[in-house]
């Protein structure tokens, strides 16, 4: 592309863009994200450019290949356009009849199509299935328009021209002004206020002031910023931009998690053609503003998400956290001024100048403005990235979205905020999704995991799951944290054991003090949370496990024995075919029987029956 | 690596010693793993003591100090997965495998890894081998997930 010098220049190359493109002319989208393609959905695309050019069509009809658009437990999705239909778990050989039927034959295929499991009706449009529909992607919806790789397809959505418009009608103050009126709040989890942390590091003497994008997301069960990355990029590098001219940076870093490579990729390619065009570097359209970009990939280290961890291994030092009393607006990278904000944070600045303080404040809560991406993940039937303004209810989004609990279970908890948040019971789902509400129940939003538990997930378990990551994620600088997390560990690992013993649940709540007031950094100080979250409103599963050695939800290995269930069994001889230690015996169409001293309780015999009649007690 | 090998990485990264880390993941990314004749000469020709070579190679999760599998099993443990069973499938990998968590097989075929989270939770409990990504699995279908790849390298 040839260079962009002028704010002019830019909205010709994207009227001439925008004109040489027929809105009518027939287009399929394909969804080609991490996790479409776990789903296969290269071949998926490779099938369909062969077909298109068999038929001769290749010409007729354009390919979109797109990041993520929420619905990955349907991937890949194919979407034509312009009719609008969309097509779920789309297999390679499913492609030679959506050219024969669809693109030559303008018939819908049937099979293809979302059916809604409530009502068994199928659905055509995207718009229409209910996972879709209440949902406000102002953010997130973009993934479906463009191809990520392509800044062409990013200007036609007017890309870059919220920059063009800061760069040359709005002085610095300005811009910091109208994101501390919006009320934007940090993304990544803390929820501190983005015009605030903006002004203090402009205002903060120093050499050098830098910008840089948070995307170390490391909370399990947690991808939107990987959606936003893979998806859209440049969404992300514009907000960087404008984060920049506001704060007075011209350097910027992008710190990506290493488990994250087709978005490392992505933002990669993304600095590239930013660079071919000259909108970065210096003078950057024909104003006096001089910025760039570099992408940093982690090195797989969760602490590394916290920012001065995260600044230190920029640095190419071990990521660990210092002490905050001195903050990194004032003295971070390199010791200079730095600004630090997430993926979705970053993500959030285009829209709001965009649309202007009044239309971003009038959606979400009193204390909480705008939309918030949700991974909304574990027991549920609709598993997905899903964006919906701030207060919506877990109720509305587990069920009117998520379509309720996966299998024939009941929901017992959504677990909020990963390893530093809490899980907070069936009971208060009524509750308004927001900064402030999540806290007051002893979770907190984090960067928006949202994870699914039902009947069948023990709760000692899960607080024993995030004492595992967290000790092993713990970088060791303080005691309390390195200690304390393992020590947890100990406490939760014996009582699901069933070796628990009185006053476990006393001593566990005297660890979670120590821990919390004696680390430094976010890691420590909210380590406890599921611990304590889970006592709070479990306490009767920590009371099962501790004095009858029972695990209600049957899960905890030590406490549970398999059986087999005299009516349900046919003989079928299938759970004896899987088990990996010969612990079943029966002959052909008779009642089996389980070896409790051989069984290691695998689960194999449970997921091969089909007749439900391998029980759990 | 040889030593042309690693002076190539050097050279790209301009032989800054804050860049450690992406110097450290592009040699990984050609062997696999770290040897300590790799860490050695990265200290020798940076202003870097071997010492915090070392501790920047054991601190992060990415780097392997001893050889992977020809193809390594990762495992994913984040809490979606967790929730739909992905410690009973690990509980049968090693079983299957006759190795702990950072084993490799005596054939030097598989090595067993865990992961935190692949945010690719829609498809848990998820196992990646090599490159492949094998979604939804259960214990029962860890042996025919491997067999493929058992096939191939013997063929």
């Amino acid at each position: 592309m040839k260079s962009i010098n002028t704010p002019q220049e830019l909205e010709k190359i994207r009227k001439e863009i925008v004109g040489g493109r027929d809105p009518e002319k027939p287009c399929i989208a394909i969804t080609s994200g991490t996790s479409a393609r776990a789903y296969g959905s290269e071949k998926v695309i490779d099938t369909l450019r062969a077909a298109l050019k068999k038929q001769g069509l290749t010409e007729k009809i354009d390919i979109r290949i797109t990041g993520g658009q929420g619905f990955d437990e349907r991937e890949p999705l194919l979407i034509v356009y312009p009719q609008d239909i969309l097509y779920q778990q789309v297999k390679p050989k499913d492609i030679s009849e959506i050219v024969s039927e669809t693109l030559l034959g303008n018939r819908i295929i049937d099979r293809l199509l979302y059916k809604d499991p409530q009502t068994g009706e199928k659905i055509v449009n995207k718009d229409d299935i209910p996972f879709y529909k209440a949902q406000t992607p102002y953010i997130f919806g973009n993934n479906s328009k463009i191809d990520p790789t392509s800044i062409e397809d990013y200007f036609t959505i007017g890309g870059y021209s919220t920059l063009a418009k800061v760069l040359t009608e709005f002085s610095p103050e300005q811009v910091i002004d109208i994101i501390k009126k919006s009320d934007l709040r940090g993304r990544g989890g803390g929820g501190f206020p983005t015009g605030m942390k903006w002004e203090s590091c402009r205002n903060a003497p120093g050499n050098k002031h830098y910008v840089i994008c948070n995307a170390d997301e490391g909370d399990p069960g947690a991808y939107m910023d990987r959606g936003l990355l893979e998806g859209n990029p440049h969404s992300i590098l514009e907000g960087m931009m404008i984060g920049a001219y506001a704060i007075g940076s011209d350097e910027g870093y992008v710190y990506v998690r290493y488990e994250y490579p087709l978005a490392s990729e992505n933002v990669e390619k993304a600095i590239g053609q930013l660079r071919d065009c000259g909108l970065l570097g210096e003078n950057i359209l024909g104003t006096a503003f001089n910025f760039d970009i570099k992408v940093s990939r982690g090195g797989g280290a969760f602490i590394c998400g916290e920012s001065t961890a995260l600044m230190a291994s920029l640095e190419g030092k071990v990521g660990e956290p210092r002490a905050k009393h001195i903050h990194t607006v004032e003295s971070g990278l390199w010791d200079q001024p730095t600004d630090l904000n997430n993926v979705e944070t970053w993500a959030n600045v285009p829209l709001i100048i965009n649309k202007g303080v009044d239309w971003y404040t009038s959606i979400g809560t009193e204390g909480s403005k705008g939309t918030k991406i949700f991974s909304l993940v574990g027991k549920v039937k609709n598993t997905g990235l899903v964006e919906v303004p701030m207060g919506m209810t877990i109720k509305e989004i587990v069920y009117d979205i998520g379509g309720g609990i996966a299998g024939n279970g009941t929901l017992k908890a959504v677990q909020t905020g990963g390893p530093s948040g809490g899980a907070i019971p069936a009971s208060l789902i009524d509750m308004p999704v927001d900064y402030d509400k999540l806290k007051e129940v002893g979770s907190m939003m984090g960067s928006g995991g949202m994870i699914v538990m039902d009947d069948k997930t023990c709760m000692v378990d899960i607080a024993r799951y995030f004492m595992n990551f967290l000790k092993d994620e713990s970088c060791g600088k303080c005691t309390t944290c390195r200690e304390g997390t393992r020590r947890m560990y100990e406490v939760l690992d014996a009582i699901t054991q069933g070796e628990g013993k009185d006053g476990d649940i006393e001593l566990l709540e005297e660890l979670s003090w120590i821990v919390a007031e004696g680390s430094l950094c976010a890691l420590g100080q909210t380590a406890p949370n599921p611990v304590l979250s889970t006592i709070r409103y479990f306490r009767d599963e920590y009371e099962a496990h501790i004095k009858e050695k029972r695990c209600p939800a049957g899960v905890c290995k030590a406490l549970i024995t398999y059986s087999i269930d005299e009516e349900n069994c046919t003989g079928c001889g299938a759970c004896k075919k899987v088990c990996p230690v010969e612990a079943i015996t029966g002959e052909k169409k008779e009642l089996h029987t389980i070896d409790p001293d051989k069984c290691i309780r695998c689960g194999a015999c449970i997921a091969a029956c089909n007749f439900d009649a391998v029980k759990v007690a | 690596m040889n030593q042309k090998g690693i002076d190539k990485i050097l050279e790209k990264h301009g032989y800054e010693d804050s860049s450690i880390i992406a110097i450290l993941q592009d040699l990984q990314e050609e062997d696999n793993y770290l040897s300590e004749n790799d860490l050695v000469y990265i200290s020798e020709n940076l202003p870097i003591p071997l010492a915090r070579v070392y501790r920047i190679a054991t601190f992060y999760n990415a780097f392997s100090l001893t050889p992977r599998g020809k193809y390594p099993i990762s495992v994913c443990l984040g809490t979606a997965c967790h929730v739909r069973g992905a410690p009973m499938v690990l509980d049968r990998l090693r079983l299957e495998l006759g190795i702990d968590v950072g084993g490799v097989t005596e054939d030097g075929l598989f090595s067993l890894e865990t992961v935190n989270c692949l945010g690719a939770c829609a498809m848990g409990p998820i196992v990646v081998v090599g490159k492949d990504y094998h979604g939804q699995m259960t214990p029962a279908k860890v042996g025919s997930a491997l067999k493929k790849y058992r096939k191939t390298s013997k063929e």
